[in-house]
């Protein structure tokens, strides 16, 4: 990931008082769980490339794909700073084991068809959009930077799952199908993204993290209205999944992590 | 001042590694270099080691990376042989950083340079572009996406040519 001769350093925001610093270890887990969500959903995307149903939709993924890495490695490379190991952006996005990976299960799930995917990026881009707009007033200026970067391109994907969603879903009968199917699905998934714990919590209180429950009404509503425009059914089920933010994942997780470990596995420290 | 002063010596070679370093262009776009884009943001010296400082356009730009490896080229070709590149992400890109003189070259190159100032864009929102070839308001996006993170594909429906569009953010 890391061009040798290139410093990406990002330096530690100044402005950080010093009950911040001594808690590195939820600001770690932190960008973990914002640094893993993009990576696994960029590996899920690069999954399409040369499978599209159009060409156009090809380059779209792939760049959306390209986008959700590129996020990755900016929170991974100042995770491995603020954890303080040694560790880079590299370590951290290969070299760890299942359970050490913190995405929510949602990202993870198989590709699927078309309209799954296109649903999960509705789903994901939606709420992660509002998330990083909201992080550009994070006190951690290295975090809010990261943030703002992030949610311009996440605009730019939440638009176009919209349309794919409303094309599908207001489309033939076979399309319709489908994509409530994906919905149906993938609903049970989206508890986790919403959910804080003892991490997110000492976060919110130093005015680091954002509470989630604040951006629930916005993306509930905005999500409704492409609902609504697509001819679909908003799922009415309660119960939702959790566990892959605290390392208890999906089988998908293992079979991800040998495709895209592979290299750095079989040939410890390669560079090209 | 006498030209031999110490900070007159210092700002000299500061114009001049900011000249080598300006002079790079983005491996995708070669009629453009870095500082018409925007991409660079600074050039400073201390201690006789220069720092180049750039800003990526999307986060996940390829382009970084050969970019920060002609910077060193190009500082090292112009007798700077202790260097780095560092990249900041605040404030981030947008494509008001680019110049007026990088979007005539953008046009003449068949590029439709951004239009306007970057702002959100509602669902189904489509930007007025104008086709780089016959300058036709009457266009289509064929695809949002194109073939880097930065443009977008678009038809001239009067001279029937694609064209890529480089997208506002």
């Amino acid at each position: 990931m890391t061009s040798a001769t290139c410093s990406s350093a990002l330096p530690l925001a100044a402005d950080l008082d010093a009950a911040t610093r001594s808690s590195p270890s939820a600001l770690f887990v932190y960008l973990l769980r914002l640094g893993d969500n993009a990576l696994m959903l960029g590996h899920r995307l690069s999954e399409w490339c040369g499978h599209a149903p159009v060409l156009e939709e090809d380059l779209a993924l792939a760049n959306m794909g390209l986008d959700l890495i590129g996020q990755a490695r900016s929170f991974l490379t100042y995770a491995g700073e603020v954890e303080a190991k040694g560790r880079d952006e590299d370590a951290l996005a290969y070299l760890r084991e299942a359970g050490e990976y913190r995405n929510v299960l949602l990202v993870e799930l198989p590709r699927g068809d078309f309209a799954f995917t296109m649903v999960r990026q509705l789903l994901y881009a939606g709420l992660t959009q509002r998330l990083f707009e909201a992080l550009t007033s994070s006190r951690d200026s290295t975090l809010a930077g990261i943030a703002a970067k992030g949610a311009k391109e996440l605009a730019y994907h939440v638009r176009h799952a919209a349309e794919w969603t409303i094309r599908l879903g207001d489309g033939s009968a076979e399309s319709h199908r489908r994509t409530q199917l994906a919905l149906d699905q993938l609903w049970p998934y989206t508890g986790e993204m919403l959910e804080i714990d003892e991490v997110e919590r000492t976060l919110i209180e130093q005015h680091i993290a954002v509470d989630p429950s604040q951006l629930r009404p916005g993306w509930e509503q905005a999500l409704a209205d492409v609902i609504e425009e697509a001819t679909l059914q908003r799922p009415t089920q309660t119960f939702m999944h959790a566990g892959g933010r605290v390392g208890r994942h999906s089988e998908h997780l293992g079979h991800l992590l040998s495709e895209l470990q592979y290299l750095q596995r079989t040939y410890p420290g390669a560079k090209w | 001042m006498p030209l031999t002063s110490p900070a007159c010596q210092q700002s000299a070679a500061q114009a001049r590694a900011w000249a080598a370093a300006a002079g790079v262009v983005d491996p995708e776009l070669p009629v453009l270099t870095i500082a018409d884009l925007g991409v660079l943001r600074e050039v400073r010296i201390a201690d006789g080691a220069v720092e180049a400082v750039i800003t990526p356009t999307y986060s996940g730009c390829p382009a970084m990376a050969v970019i920060a490896l002609d910077i060193e080229t190009a500082l090292a070709k112009a007798g700077f042989a202790r260097c780095k590149v560092t990249t900041v992400l605040s404030p981030p890109w947008t494509t008001d950083f680019m110049s007026e003189a990088a979007r005539v070259k953008l046009k003449r190159f068949g590029i439709a340079p951004p239009t306007g100032k970057a702002s959100r864009r509602a669902l189904f929102g489509e930007d007025q572009v104008e086709c780089p070839r016959c300058g036709s308001a009457q266009t289509t996006r064929v695809s949002e996406f194109g073939s880097t993170a930065c443009k977008a594909l678009y038809r001239c429906c009067v001279c029937a040519e694609p064209f890529d569009y480089f997208k506002c953010i």
